[in-house]
């Protein structure tokens, strides 16, 4: 009877490692931002990648996958530690997500040299689209100079001859207002950064009503945003000067503004509108899922998901050369339609003018109503030489 | 730069200090008179904040919100001492630190699985959304002079209440010394209790008149208690007055420096210089204050007496 059980065991013992040994299995690691104030991104992005998990029933390319969430708590250190858990003991063959430009520059040398794929769901900094590309970095998003570039391109157009600009006193705020500038010929008549985090807006709103400008142009992420656009409609602003936005009214801050924000302009590489059957699929599921719009961060996050899909898929397998090669070649299908790729490995894509509008359920989003620059490049691809 | 401007800016300024003061009245008090360090008071500010938009969006009714929220906070405030500050008062500074940064943890955490992780939706009625003429074409809006209003009112009722009032003596006693106050058979334990309460529903108050115009959010308390500290260390540690005239002197540099101090270093550097020098010599101007104030006068302007 025990000899019987004890061959039992081997023998099943020997099934399952015959099944692992046949069925490969991708791992990706996931990082993103869980807790803290900008929980809610993160939450946003972990939601859509469980989504587009559950679309491909839970395989990449038809190979049996698993991915690793780690929280990376908005802290560079934290960050470093969690790249080399997931590289050495995990031995993930890819990692995505990040929504920082500061965390995803500690961790981009060391991933992209241990020969991982990194793919980023959203922050996109200058230098890994210039001089310190890496052949094994991809952004499923834009770079960080591009959607102020466009803004700045559209205020052209309609005519907007000077601007009052304001963004918050770090990098990314420079380099927004940099990008702006690069595209907008018009004169930017004030120049004011703001102190990061600040919630309170009404001192730079009487400068602002002192200064009469015809247009502002704003960089306030996240909780600032929400505060920003609050006060400015509070205030009565929009009799005194038009607001132009870049990634402060989003699917974030839209909850918490809900009417407060009607109307609010800004420009964005994805919105819940888009016409492609991907988009639509994304966007429908992800509402009757979760009870709400996802944000441009949630989209992002699920096309790092498809891109993963894509490159496995056309391959035939988890080896990093040769889904580089397929990434490289563009033609993923995103919920943007099929994405380009440039030569440093950021997308080649439109850029549209959204306006917060309501939906036939009274509920608050964005709709598109132009496109501000058709297949747009970034200034540093250039510059990148692997 | 206009006399308008500046006057305008003068009454951003005050808004913000007296929102200030509310919360640091009682934290002075909390800091002074119990001698505890209570990191946890920017919570306070966070749950007045939530209870009122919770109410509010249930309702439909904003001044039920802030009426309801009221009592609320005092409660909050009495448990959380009953529960767990009064078994902290004998322990040193450095436990009551751990102890009430665990709380900054524990109720940030307990809010984002109550509500969620997103800001609330919060507005003022449109009853208050208007604006007042308060100098020829410079509109100021309503609510945001309600708030210096309601604000001042709190600041004359602490006052008088502190100064003409038999539990207010005890309180001044208990901040000049708290072992005698307690040999003449003042009960020492309820009076910290009351006084704990109280703080916390200022904080509170604070939390729900800022909340329909900043985002109502776990964590939204903490950069608000910063603030505070440096406000009653300038005021000196245990007073209300001093606190009052710190808040006030807070709001406005801070407020006034942020929009002034890159205008002015416009007019003799660079715009490029001035644009990096400006916004960083602002914010460190409120603790420049205070590092001034402290080498002239190192318990702050208004140091209780006996202290």
């Amino acid at each position: 009877m025990k000899n019987k059980f004890i061959t039992a065991v081997i023998a099943a013992g020997f099934v399952a490692s015959a099944g692992t040994a046949f069925a490969e299995t991708i791992k990706v690691g996931y990082m993103t931002t869980l807790s803290g104030g900008a929980g809610i991104i993160g939450k946003q992005m972990k939601n859509a990648v469980e989504l587009a998990m559950e679309h491909k029933g839970g395989k990449l390319g038809g190979m049996d996958a698993e991915v690793i969430f780690v929280d990376d708590q908005r802290k560079p250190d934290v960050t470093k530690q969690l790249a080399n858990k997931l590289l050495k003991s995990e031995k993930v063959d890819v990692i995505g997500g990040i929504i920082w430009s500061n965390l995803l520059m500690a961790i981009h040398k060391q991933v992209t040299r241990s020969d991982t794929l990194l793919i980023s769901s959203n922050a996109g900094p200058s230098p890994v689209a210039g001089s310190n590309c890496h052949k094994n970095f991809f952004s499923m998003s834009w770079q960080n100079d591009q959607t102020p570039e466009a803004m700045g391109a559209y205020m052209n157009s309609a005519g907007v001859k000077s601007v009052y600009a304001m963004a918050p006193n770090y990098q990314a705020g420079k380099d927004m207002i940099a990008g702006f500038k690069r595209f907008y010929d018009g004169e930017v008549v004030g120049e004011v950064y703001t102190k990061l985090g600040q919630t309170d807006f009404q001192a730079e709103l009487s400068a602002l009503r002192a200064a009469k400008p015809p247009a502002t142009f704003i960089f306030q992420p996240g909780g600032m945003g929400i505060n920003f656009v609050k006060q400015w409609k509070q205030a009565g602003m929009d009799d005194v000067s038009k607001l132009y936005t870049v990634f402060s009214v989003d699917g974030i801050s839209l909850p918490a503004l809900k009417e407060t924000a009607l109307g609010t302009i800004s420009t964005q590489t994805w919105s819940p509108d888009l016409d492609n059957a991907i988009n639509k699929k994304f966007v429908a599921d992800y509402k009757s899922k979760f009870g709400g719009y996802p944000s441009f961060y949630a989209a992002q996050a699920y096309d790092t998901i498809l891109a993963i899909d894509h490159a496995v898929a056309k391959s035939g397998s988890k080896d990093t050369a040769k889904m580089r090669e397929v990434l490289a070649a563009g033609g993923i299908p995103t919920t943007r339609g099929s994405l380009k790729m440039n030569s440093n490995h950021f997308p080649i894509q439109n850029f549209y003018l959204r306006e917060a509008v309501k939906d036939s359920d009274g509920v608050v989003t964005s709709k598109i109503i132009d496109t501000v620059f058709e297949d747009h490049g970034d200034a540093y691809a250039q510059d990148c030489k692997f | 730069m206009t006399l308008t401007l500046l006057l305008e800016q003068i009454f951003n300024g005050l808004q913000a200090g007296i929102t200030l003061f509310l919360i640091a009245a009682g934290l002075t008090l909390i800091l002074g008179i119990m001698d505890f360090v209570f990191l946890a008071h920017g919570s306070q500010v966070m749950i007045g904040a939530y209870a009122a938009a919770a109410i509010t969006i249930a309702t439909n009714n904003f001044y039920f919100g802030i009426l309801a929220a009221i009592p609320i906070t005092f409660v909050c405030g009495y448990l959380l001492e009953w529960l767990i500050i009064r078994h902290l008062y004998r322990r040193d500074h450095m436990d009551q630190v751990l102890a009430t940064f665990g709380l900054i943890l524990f109720f940030n955490e307990a809010i984002r699985i109550g509500f969620g992780p997103a800001a609330l939706f919060t507005n003022f009625p449109s009853s208050l959304s208007g604006f007042i003429e308060i100098l020829p074409d410079t509109p100021y809006p309503v609510y945001r002079i309600l708030i210096i209003l309601v604000g001042l009112l709190c600041a004359l009722g602490i006052h008088l209440f502190v100064s003409r009032t038999r539990v207010g003596a005890m309180v001044r006693a208990g901040a000049s010394n708290p072992e005698m106050t307690a040999a003449l058979g003042i009960n020492v334990k309820i009076l910290f209790r009351f006084i704990f309460a109280a703080g916390a529903t200022f904080a509170g108050l604070a939390g729900m008149m800022i909340g329909p115009l900043t985002s109502v959010e776990p964590g939204m308390g903490e950069p608000l208690l910063i603030l505070s500290l440096v406000v009653i260390i300038i005021g000196g540690i245990g007073s209300v007055r001093g606190a009052f005239i710190a808040a006030i002197l807070i709001g406005l540099v801070d407020t006034v420096g942020r929009v002034m101090l890159p205008m002015l270093f416009k007019t003799f550097m660079s715009v490029s210089t001035a644009d990096t020098a400006g916004p960083a010599l602002a914010s460190m101007s409120v603790y420049i204050l205070m590092a001034v104030v402290l080498v002239f006068k190192p318990t702050g302007l208004f140091p209780p007496k006996g202290a």
